[in-house]
Order: structure tokens, then C-alpha cells, then sequence
């Protein structure tokens, strides 16, 4: 209920020498620098300039573009996995929501004879439904949210190809389908979904890192029972994530079905392992509390990067698929071997790794 | 229940036994399975008596079965695989391969395979365990570059039924007494696995690494080498089931093995294996990959589209979550409740006897058995 | 000094640091076979961090260690087990999923052939060892929801059936009744006449007394003395724990007490407490003692509304507040300092500023935005009005010592302006010198009108700062006693449960 900056009110009266803390121990380049995000940047920059001076045509009018338009709906679902990853929970459904509402969508319009509109607000509506399913399941009947999300990952993929079987629609109209993989402005390689994705970043960006609600996401991923204690609505927090997250994957399934032209159940089948994969690579802890969007989005555009140049260098995707997984593996063992080294020389001093440190464990987790 | 739960000298071996049995959640799988299949057969007699109902019916699950044993071992120490489906499709691969260019034995093929699958398991576990770095994480890793490592060796090459000796199909064919050889197999494996885990001291360090990490260490417990043991197993167990898949099938595929890894899990789940280590058997999982598997087969059977099995193996795992904490949340409230009411007070007001019995309190065992 | 043979345990100058902390300076400790020894100490003494060294959890950074005369340094659990020490810990380290006989036995089960596990041979030997501590608990019942007195009679048996040759039981009968004591004492004694060396560490003097030969005590990490019991009284042995008299732990200023602030009624939650009536004022300091596991903190968590309850009613200020919502409570003008200020008061992995601007940062933000600035500017003052001590705002929590991390729970609270702070064992595992301090803060706050409901498992502590205590037994108030009347012997009586036969066989 206080909204006090300073402390007067009931409490004893202040110290005669007040005593004042520097806000940040290091200065602000090396808090910058040496971030986990900050390293992620700089790769997928050096990646980016290797590939536009070294790969034949990835400097090319179309690289950029199919690589905007490809990677887009992994940025997009990337923004509320962030979050949902952050409070240590996991959603594996998102690709099964995009694939049901493609179908809803599909169907809402071709079969029911909706127009595009309304089709495509209730296909958002069904995903933010999915999602609210899942929700309710993870923050409060307390259930594991990857044993509940990979039973949605079935069911909402299998409502999906139950509606629909094998067929597909892909009787939408040009407009829209033209609209899907148009270009912001003609001979820039950026294209049209980029609007939106650049305003669901930047809300999603306040939300995480500049409210209280965001910081609230961060405590849960940290230590949820103080979260508790300090008054944050855990269950409620957790909920509302994963609400934005069948809303986004909701969108997605919209765009992907206008942007290919087919409606059908399949549709970015096991999507959400890239997108998982993209946020522990852009430096989410997997053990939550831990992670920043913009290392998030430089995971995704690296991961794209790679991928259109190794096409380009005719690599197959098997051999893509091979990297990315190289570079997860290692991206999330570097923290745990940087860690092995600091206990290394911790070892050195006699201060023995110990799973219940008794007065001040020098890492909590 | 009676006094008998309290009173340990006092139950008969065999009417523990039986109690236990009655309230497990095996023997409520087993009956939703049995039920199905009477259901499916009233429908349709052939399901079960047909020329091949009753083979399908026991060789089609035989694959998952073995997956989803592996996945046990790997989900009670609270960890998971998630790189099975991979390392399924990549010693398939290897099984065609090797009949192909080498004139090995079956035996020996069928055991390089369950290498390979040990190998490549030695590799999750090494990492799981060294690398602190939750099993999620590293196998999703891994099963892209299982995955990858497999599509990039087949190229676009696929192991045709020719390509492999006929004795070796058969196998996918051939019964013993009216029971299929690869079921048999998977039974003979599910059977040894679940005598590990219940009688062997590593089996059940297993669970205890996974109901309380912190706590085996402070026991003194290897907990980083049954790890890698369970990862390794799993490995192994889905190199075998790579095998299995070669003979039962006849061909290989790119796509072989997508997706399994998850259904591993569901089976595990619906067979009461709780995703957060520490409780649950094989038993439950095999059955749960029964049940998974007959329902695929039955919906056609019974009217609904087949398009329709992946939503009822969805809603089927998250019913059986659901489940568990509802029998999880009845059997903490009987536990609490039971202090209120210690064993030996007569008087009603504060309770006076000492505490120490107070918490076995004979209301509560039962429901403890309903969650295993 | 003792003669060589007879001392089964021997730690000389024993130092161990946690980064920055130095948690223990220089511990002593030698145990001869066939005795029991008391080890003695406030906490944050060192005592805990020296048992860890002894059980091979933690290895020490300088020092002697010598175990039968033979130098030894554990590095895992499993080698000082191997070599016949076994510790009963504070809190209980049990495998909830599996059965009591497998928490005995794990990682040593008995075998028959093939390597099987002889379950047959294990629930037999689980039960003689239950009989032999004369209690009834079903060998074959999961761990899952025992209470703490089972769960600390498991380890018991645990460490019994390890066999071995040096014992340590830290702080063993916290949470047990007088029944529960007496039965656990009989097996120490039987244990000691033959032969083992029996460390036991507990804050209760009457039980040190009653059951010890020896008595060792510790002060802010470091030795100060060895006595034989019957050379030495407890006043020597607590002037020798505090290092000053204990008037000056307990500077209580008088307060004017006001209007009824809380006012709890009729609170009830099933198996855990029942009709618990009481009212803190203005200025008031009110004392939760109780056993530990009687039910305090879950009482001030449900009144918090971290918990639920079934019935019952709790109003501040004359309002009343919606349960099961710390929201509700917090605008209200409630503050809780909780029992374990790691898993519970702060986010350790957080930075100081975060913490303490954790309760108040809904209006910190301006237009809906909160900046990590308007964070350290809020911050700031708070901290420094606590004197934590850290380089930077940004610094994480769980760098700091344990008063240090307190003293930042504390200022998250007061930030919020309360007018009533639930505080739980205050000054758990914290410094002599913040201890001091911790009290001292809390007179002058109740001087200054504010309620403070002080939840303390330290007698001195609840008597020293309480204008009332009232005593929890098995979730029950059974006592309600002004700071005149309130006495060692009648909180323990209480808290021991005075309608019980065993009430007269607490050592007063």
C-alpha cells in the first residue's frame, strides 16, 4: 500500500550518519559487456558479417527477407516462452496451438463461411482458450507443467487433426495471403510481420523487464515460495503467461495459414523445440530467474543466420540441425563449466562444492 | 483398512500383498486396458479373434513398451530423455546398414545396435551428470543431433525389407506359443528391468536420488553414477527398440522414431510414474504403453475416426496427472487430518499420546498404496 | 588432556569459510569413547558447520581432524559413514517416496543372494530397532507425512543400525515431547555403556545436564571451553556462550501499550492448530513460544494468509482480512518476517535493491513503468537505515551473512510502512553482535507503536523481549503469561503440555 520512495513514517528515527551504497558494482560498460545477452550479440553479429562477406548470395535481395519471414514465428512464440521459461515453468503446446488454430481458422473461414476477420479473432480466442487450459493446470491444480504440456501437445495437435484429418484448406483470399508475405516497403528484405512482431517485443519488453508484474515473473523463477511471501500472486502470474502464450501461438497459427496458403493440423509440427531451443540459447535459465528478451531475439536471428547460411553453403538441414543442437548443448553447458571452473579454484581454498550449505552458500542454485 | 497397518507383525504376508495389488495403479491401467479390448472385441470380433488380432495386439505396444521401460528408469531419479525417438531411428539405420554391408550374424547386429543406443545414452548421462545441466535441456539437444547425425548418414538412402535376411524379419512375425518373439523379448526385458528396480540396491538408489537428490548425497549415495546408469540403460533399451522396429516394420524411414519420445513419457505418466521422480514402476509404465498403444488401434474400431487417437492419448495423460494429484492432495489431507486424532486417545480435547504413533495412523496407509 | 586411546573423536583448530564468511575460526572438539558430550553454543557458534566437517559434507580449510587417533579427512558423506560416524541432523533428510524400512537401509541394505535385497531381513531388523527405541511405527508406511518427531525417531534408528563408533545428534529433541526425550536419552545412555562417543548438541541446559558427561562450548566459530558436567553450572556455561551478561542481549524499553492491532479468533486448520484466540496491541511485543513443530509459524503464516485456514477469523486494526491472500494482508499494514529468511524472506539470487524494494515496487512505477533506478533510489535509505552492509545495491543476497541478509528482510518490511510485524525466530543463525542489534530495533520500534507479533524457539530471547508470551503444544494455545509471571519452567511446562502425564518429568 505504501508507495514511500523514502523512509519516514513510524519507524525509528534515522541513523545520525546516514550510510549511502553505490548503485552498481562494476561500471556500466562491463555490466553490458559481460552478459550472457551481450555475447549472444556479438555472435550473431560476427555470424552475420562472416556470412555477408564469406557466403555466396547471402548478401543476395532475398536472404534477409526469407529469413525475416521464415524465423518469424519463432520470434513471435519466443516472447511469452521467455517469460513462461523465466518463472521455471515450460509450455512444449505452442506448436500444437498454432497447428489447432490454424485449422480453426481454416475452417471457421472456408467451411463456417467466415470472413477473415472474425475467423482470425476466434482462432486467437481458441489459442488464448489453450492456453488458459494449460494455465489452469500448471498455477493452480499444481501440476508439473511439462507433463501437462506435453498431454496438450497431443490433445491440442490431435483436436486439430481429428477436426481435419489429412485434408487442408487453402481457399483464403489473395489479399490476405498477399498481405502475409508482403514487404513494409518494396525492395527492403523486411517483411510485413515485423510490424507486429516490433510491437509485441516492445510490449513484451515493459512487461518483463519494466513492471512490477515482470519482476514479479523473475522472483517466481528464483525462489517462487519468497515470491509467495512478498505478496506476488504466484499462481496468478503463471497463468496470465501462459494465456499470452495460446494468445501469441493463436497469431502464429493465423500467419503461418496465410503465409503458406494451407490450413491442415500439421502445420509447424515440433516448432517448439527451436523456440525452447532459441531462448536457453539466447540465455534463459532453464532453472528460471535468469534471462532478457534481446538475447532471446539475437538467439533466434542466430539460429536463422546459421540456417540461411549453411543452406546457401548447400549444407543439408540435417547437418543444420546437428549445429543448432551442438550449440545448445554447449550454450547451456558454458554456464555450468564456467561455474565448474569458479568452484575449481574455490576447490583450491578448501571450500568444497556442498548441496546444503550451511550460512552462505556461495551459489543458491 | 484395520489396525493391521499399524500393527506391522500382525498382516499376513498375503493379505498385504493383495491389499497393495488392489489399490495400485497398475491393476487400474490393466482394467481400463482389459476393458477396452472386451469393449472393441463386442464390436468387433476381430480385434481380438481375427488371423492377426490377437498377434497386433500384443506385438504392436511391444516397441513402446520397451521405449517407455527405459523412460521409467530415467524419470524416477527425476530426470528425462527426451532423445529416445532419435536414438531409435539411428540405430534402425544401423541395423539395415550392417546387414547390408556386412554379412555379421543377427546377434551381433542386434547388439551393436543395442550399443549404439548404450553409447549414445553414455553421452546424455555424461552430460546430465557433469554437466549440471537439467536432463530437459541436454536431451532436447541431443535429439537434434541424433536426429541430424541419422538423416545426414542416410542421406536420402531408406533400408528396404530386401535389403535385410528374411530370418531376421520373421522376427517381426514369428510367434512362440502363440505369443510374439518381440513381445516376448520386451516382457523378458520389462521383467528383468523390474526386478532391478525392486529388489536391487542400485534400483532402489534410484528412487531415492529421485524423492530427495539432497538427500542421497547427504546418504552417501553414487547419485551421479546411477544417473548415468539410467540414462544408459535408456539408451540402450531404445537401441533395442530400434532393432525391434527394423524387424517389425521391414523398412526404414527417415521419420521413424519422431515423436516417440513423448509418447514414452505419456505411457509412464498414464502408468503412474510421476514426472518428478522417486515413485512409480515399470509395470504401470508397460501397461500405460498397453493402454496408449490399444486405444490407437481400437478408436477405428469402434467408429471414431483414427484422426481422433492423438487427442485421446493427450486428454488420456493429462487425466492421468490430474489423477495423481487428486490421490496425492487426499492422502496429504488424511495424513493431517490424522494427527488430530492419534491412536490410543480416548478422550476427546488435547491430544496426550505421544506423537509417534500419531503419524501411522491406520486411516492414512491406505491411501498411500492408492498413490504408488 | 585426556589419554590418547580413550578419545575416539579429536578436532583441533578446525577453520571453514563459505566465501567472504567465516563459519568457523578455530572449533575443538575431543570426545572420548563411552561418554556423551554436549556441545554448546548460540547459533551461528560454528556448531553446525563443525558436525558437517565431522559427517564429511564439508571439508575443512585448516585444522586437525583425527578419528580413533587416526588422521582422516572426508570428503563425502559416504567415507565418514565408512569409517563409523553417524549424524542425526537438524532437520531430517528422508526419502518421502519411499518406506521407512528403505530410509533406514538405503545404500546398505541387507543381502541375500544374487544381490537381492533381503527385505525379509530388513523389516525384521526395522523392527527390533523400533522396539529397542519403544515405538510403534510401521516399517513398511512411506516417510510421506510423518511427523517430525517420526521423522527424527527414523534417523535414530538410522544411525543405531550403522553401528557406529562416533554419534552425533544435532539438536535431536527440538521437536519431541517429554516421553519422546526420556525414551531417546535411555538409548544414548545404553549406547555410551557400550563404548560409543556420543556428541549431542542441544540448547536446553536441563537436558545437557540430565544426559551429558562433558560439556563443550562454542562462541561466534570459535573454542572457548571443555568442562566435565559436574564442575560447571549453567550460568557459567551461558556467560561463557554470550560473552556478556545476558541482561545486555535484551535491551526491552518499556512502550506504551495501545489499541488492540491484531486481533485473531477462533483460528482453526485441521491436524494443524485448533481455536487459537489471541490479540497483539500497539507497542505490544507478543512471544510465540512452543516446541518447535507445535504449530507457531503455522499459525503466523496462516494469519499472514501464505496459508489457509478453515476457520476462524483475523482482523487488523479492527478490520477484518481476507484470507489466504498475502496481498490482502500486506495492505492491510501487515509485515512478515518469515522463519527462513533463504527459502522464504528474500530471493537470494536477487540483488539487495530488489529485495528490499521487493514489497513496495507496485508504487515505485511511474505511468506503469519500474526502472531498476527508481529501485536503487527507494532502496538506498532503507538499507542504510539498517546498516546492511554491502559494497553495492546491486550485490545478490546470497553473498552475505545471515545477519546481514536478515537485516535486509527486515528493511523490505519496514519499507512498507506496517502496523503490525510478524517476526519468526528472529535471530536464527545470526551473529552475537546483529543479534544485538536485531533487538534492539525491535524495542524501538514497538517504543515507536508498532505491534510485533515475535515468534522464538530461544527461551531467553522470548522472555527477555515479550511483554506476553503466549505458549503453543500441539497446535493449541495452552498459555497466556505477562512478562512478570513468565518463567523458564512454566513456558516449558506449557509448551510441553501440562494436561500430559509427562509434564512433571520435564527437568525444570
Amino acid at each position: 500500500m505504501s508507495t514511500l520512495t523514502q523512509p519516514t513514517g513510524t519507524a525509528s528515527t534515522p541513523a545520525p550518519e546516514v550510510r549511502t551504497y553505490a548503485s552498481y558494482s562494476r561500471p556500466y560498460w562491463q555490466r553490458v559487456v559481460l552478459s550472457r545477452e551481450f555475447a549472444v550479440i556479438a555472435l550473431l553479429v560476427a555470424v552475420f558479417v562472416y556470412s555477408q562477406s564469406q557466403v555466396d548470395y547471402f548478401d543476395g535481395p532475398q536472404t534477409l527477407y526469407y529469413l525475416f519471414r521464415d524465423t518469424a514465428s519463432i520470434l513471435l512464440l519466443a516472447l511469452p516462452m521467455t517469460a513462461i521459461i523465466v518463472t521455471g515453468e515450460i509450455d512444449l503446446s505452442v506448436a500444437s496451438i498454432v497447428g489447432l488454430t490454424s485449422v480453426a481458422f481454416g475452417m471457421l473461414h472456408v467451411d463456417a463461411g467466415m470472413s477473415v476477420t472474425l475467423a482470425a479473432v476466434l482462432a486467437v480466442a481458441i489459442g488464448a482458450v489453450c492456453g488458459a487450459f494449460n494455465g489452469f493446470l500448471v498455477a493452480y491444480v499444481g501440476l508439473p507443467s511439462i507433463a501437462v504440456t506435453i498431454g496438450t501437445l497431443a490433445l491440442f495437435r490431435g483436436i486439430g487433426a481429428g477436426l481435419l484429418g489429412t485434408e487442408s484448406r487453402t481457399d483464403f483470399p489473395d489479399s490476405w495471403t498477399d498481405l502475409a508475405k508482403e514487404r513494409i516497403v518494396e525492395g527492403q528484405p523486411y517483411p510485413m510481420i515485423l510490424i507486429p512482431f516490433a510491437v509485441l517485443a516492445v510490449l513484451f519488453a515493459l512487461m518483463l523487464h519494466f513492471s512490477s508484474f515482470g519482476r514479479g515473473i523473475y522472483e517466481i523463477g528464483l525462489n517462487d515460495e519468497a515470491a509467495h511471501f512478498t505478496g506476488v500472486d504466484v499462481a496468478r502470474t503463471k497463468a496470465v503467461l501462459f494465456v499470452l502464450s495460446g494468445t501469441v501461438a493463436g497469431f502464429v497459427g493465423i500467419y503461418t495459414t496465410l503465409v503458406t496458403g494451407v490450413a491442415r493440423a500439421e502445420n509447424s509440427t515440433g516448432l517448439e523445440l527451436p523456440v525452447i531451443a532459441a531462448c536457453l540459447l539466447g540465455g534463459v535459465s532453464i532453472f528460471g530467474g535468469k534471462g532478457a528478451l534481446h538475447g532471446v531475439i539475437a538467439g533466434v536471428l542466430l539460429i536463422g543466420v546459421i540456417q540461411r547460411a549453411m543452406l546457401l553453403e548447400s549444407f543439408t538441414i540435417n547437418i543444420i540441425n546437428i549445429t543448432i543442437g551442438v550449440l545448445l548443448v554447449l550454450s547451456v553447458m558454458s554456464t555450468s563449466l564456467l561455474a565448474l571452473g569458479r568452484r575449481a579454484v574455490a576447490a583450491g581454498r578448501g571450500a568444497r562444492d556442498s548441496r546444503r550449505p550451511p550460512s552462505a552458500p556461495a551459489s543458491g542454485r | 483398512m484395520s489396525d493391521t497397518a499399524v500393527r506391522p507383525s500382525a498382516a499376513s504376508p498375503v493379505s498385504r500383498v493383495l491389499n497393495d495389488l488392489l489399490r495400485s495403479r497398475e491393476l487400474a491401467v490393466a482394467v481400463v486396458l482389459v476393458l477396452l479390448v472386451a469393449v472393441t472385441t463386442l464390436n468387433s470380433s476381430s480385434f481380438l479373434f481375427g488371423s492377426t488380432g490377437w498377434r497386433d495386439l500384443l506385438l504392436t505396444p511391444s516397441m513402446l513398451v520397451l521405449l517407455a521401460v527405459g523412460q521409467t528408469c530415467v524419470l524416477i531419479t527425476r530426470n528425462v530423455d527426451l532423445s529416445v525417438g532419435s536414438t531409435l531411428g539411428l540405430t534402425a539405420y544401423l541395423t539395415g546398414r550392417l546387414f547390408i554391408d556386412t554379412n555379421l550374424p543377427i546377434v551381433v547386429v542386434v547388439l551393436a545396435g543395442i550399443l549404439m543406443g548404450a553409447v549414445l545414452g553414455l553421452v546424455n548421462g555424461v552430460l546430465v551428470a557433469w554437466g549440471r545441466v537439467p536432463a530437459l535441456v541436454i536431451t532436447l539437444g541431443t535429439m537434434y543431433i541424433y536426429r541430424g547425425a541419422f538423416l545426414t548418414w542416410a542421406g536420402s538412402d531408406r533400408i528396404n525389407a530386401d535389403d535385410m535376411p528374411s530370418t531376421f524379419r520373421n522376427l517381426g512375425t514369428e510367434s512362440v506359443l502363440g505369443i510374439p518373439v518381440l513381445t516376448i523379448v520386451a516382457v523378458v526385458v520389462l521383467a528383468v528391468v523390474g526386478y532391478y528396480l525392486r529388489t536391487a540396491g542400485g534400483g532402489r538408489e534410484l528412487y531415492a536420488i529421485g524423492s530427495d537428490p539432497d538427500a542421497a548425497a547427504l546418504y552417501g549415495l553414487k547419485v551421479r553414477r546411477r544417473i548415468l546408469f539410467a540414462f544408459v540403460l535408456s539408451g540402450a533399451l531404445a537401441g533395442l527398440a530400434g532393432v525391434v522396429s527394423a524387424a517389425r516394420f521391414g523398412t526404414v524411414s527417415s521419420s521413424v522414431g519422431t515423436g516417440v519420445e513423448f509418447e514414452a513419457v505419456g505411457a509412464a505418466v498414464i502408468g503412474g510414474v510421476a514426472i518428478f521422480g522417486g515413485s512409480g514402476t515399470v509395470w504401470g509404465a508397460a501397461l500405460g504403453a498397453f493402454l496408449l498403444v490399444t486405444i490407437n488401434r481400437a478408436l477405428p474400431v469402434l467408429g471414431i475416426s483414427d484422426f481422433w487417437q492423438q487427442a485421446v492419448v493427450g486428454a488420456l495423460i493429462v487425466a492421468a496427472i490430474i489423477l495423481d494429484r487428486v490421490l496425492v492432495r487426499r492422502q496429504e489431507k488424511a495424513l493431517v487430518a490424522a494427527r488430530d486424532t492419534p491412536a490410543g486417545s480416548t478422550s476427546p480435547g488435547p491430544p496426550t499420546a505421544t506423537p509417534v504413533v500419531a503419524g501411522a495412523s491406520p486411516s492414512t496407509s491406505g491411501t498411500q498404496e492408492a498413490v504408488r | 588432556m585426556v589419554e590418547q586411546s580413550r578419545v575416539a573423536l579429536e578436532l583441533r583448530d578446525v577453520a571453514k569459510s563459505f566465501g567472504a564468511v567465516a563459519a568457523l575460526r578455530s572449533g575443538t572438539l575431543v570426545v572420548e569413547r563411552g561418554s556423551i558430550h554436549a556441545l554448546v553454543g548460540e547459533n551461528g557458534a560454528g556448531k553446525s558447520t563443525l558436525v558437517k566437517i565431522v559427517a564429511g559434507v564439508h571439508r575443512r580449510d585448516s585444522g586437525t581432524f583425527r578419528l580413533h587417533g587416526e588422521d582422516v579427512d572426508f570428503a563425502s558423506t559416504a567415507e565418514s559413514k565408512g569409517s563409523g560416524v553417524a549424524v542425526i541432523y537438524q532437520e531430517p533428510t528422508l526419502f518421502p517416496d519411499l518406506s521407512v524400512t528403505e530410509n533406514i537401509f538405503m545404500g546398505r541394505q541387507p543381502r541375500s543372494r544374487f544381490g537381492r535385497i533381503d527385505r525379509g531381513a530388513m523389516h525384521r531388523e526395522a523392527l527390533e530397532l523400533f522396539a529397542r527405541l519403544g515405538v510403534e511405527i510401521d516399517p513398511r508406511r512411506p516417510a510421506l507425512g510423518l511427523s517430525i518427531a517420526d521423522q527424527q525417531i527414523i534417523e535414530i534408528a538410522k544411525a543405531i543400525s550403522l553401528d557406529a563408533s562416533v554419534l552425533i545428534m544435532d539438536e535431536p529433541t527440538a521437536a519431541l515431547s517429554g516421553v519422546e526425550v526420556e525414551r531417546l536419552f535411555a538409548v544414548a545412555r545404553s549406547l555410551r555403556d557400550e563404548g560409543r562417543a556420543l556428541v549431542f548438541i542441544s540448547h536446553r541446559f536441563e537436558e545437557v545436564f540430565a544426559l551429558c558427561d562433558t560439556v563443550t562450548v562454542m562462541r561466534d566459530g570459535a573454542y572457548v571451553s571443555t568442562d566435565p558436567i559436574a564442575e560447571i553450572t549453567v550460568d557459567d556455561i551461558v556467560s561463557r556462550m554470550v560473552g556478556r551478561e545476558v541482561a545486555d542481549l535484551f535491551p526491552k524499553t518499556p512502550a506504551t501499550i495501545g489499541e488492540p492491532v491484531l486481533e485473531v479468533e477462533g483460528l482453526e486448520r485441521a491436524g494443524v492448530f485448533h481455536d487459537v484466540s489471541f490479540t497483539v496491541r500497539a507497542g505490544e511485543i507478543v512471544g510465540l513460544a512452543g516446541l518447535v513443530g507445535a504449530g507457531r509459524s503455522e499459525i503466523a503464516r496462516a494469519v499472514f494468509g501464505v496459508d489457509g485456514y478453515d476457520a476462524g477469523s483475523v482482523r487488523l486494526a479492527g478490520r477484518p482480512v481476507k484470507p489466504r491472500n498475502p496481498r490482502a494482508a500486506i495492505r492491510s499494514g501487515m509485515a512478515f518476517v518469515p522463519e527462513d529468511r533463504r527459502k522464504q524472506g528474500l530471493v537470494t539470487d536477487g540483488s539487495v535493491a530488489r529485495n528490499v524494494a521487493g514489497v513496495i515496487r507496485g508504487g515505485l512505477a511511474r505511468a506503469g513503468l519500474l526502472t531498476s533506478a527508481a529501485e536503487n533510489r527507494a532502496a538506498g535509505p532503507w538499507a542504510a537505515k539498517l546498516e546492511v552492509k554491502t559494497s553495492a545495491l546491486d550485490m545478490h543476497a546470497a553473498t552475505m551473512s545471515g545477519g546481514n541478509q536478515q537485516k535486509v528482510v527486515i528493511a523490505k518490511w519496514l519499507a512498507t510502512d506496517p502496523t503490525l510485524l510478524i517476526i519468526d525466530e528472529p535471530t536464527r543463525g545470526i551473529d552475537v553482535g546483529t543479534k544485538a542489534e536485531v533487538h534492539r530495533l525491535l524495542s524501538e520500534l514497538a517504543g515507536e507503536g508498532l505491534a510485533i507479533l515475535m515468534i522464538s524457539s530461544e527461551l531467553p530471547e522470548v522472555l527477555g523481549m515479550a511483554d506476553r508470551v503466549l505458549v503453543v503444544c500441539e497446535g493449541r494455545i495452552t498459555a497466556d503469561i505477562d512478562r512478570a509471571d513468565a518463567t523458564p519452567e512454566n513456558v516449558m511446562r506449557a509448551a510441553t503440555n501440562a494436561t500430559s502425564h509427562t509434564a512433571e518429568e520435564v527437568p525444570a
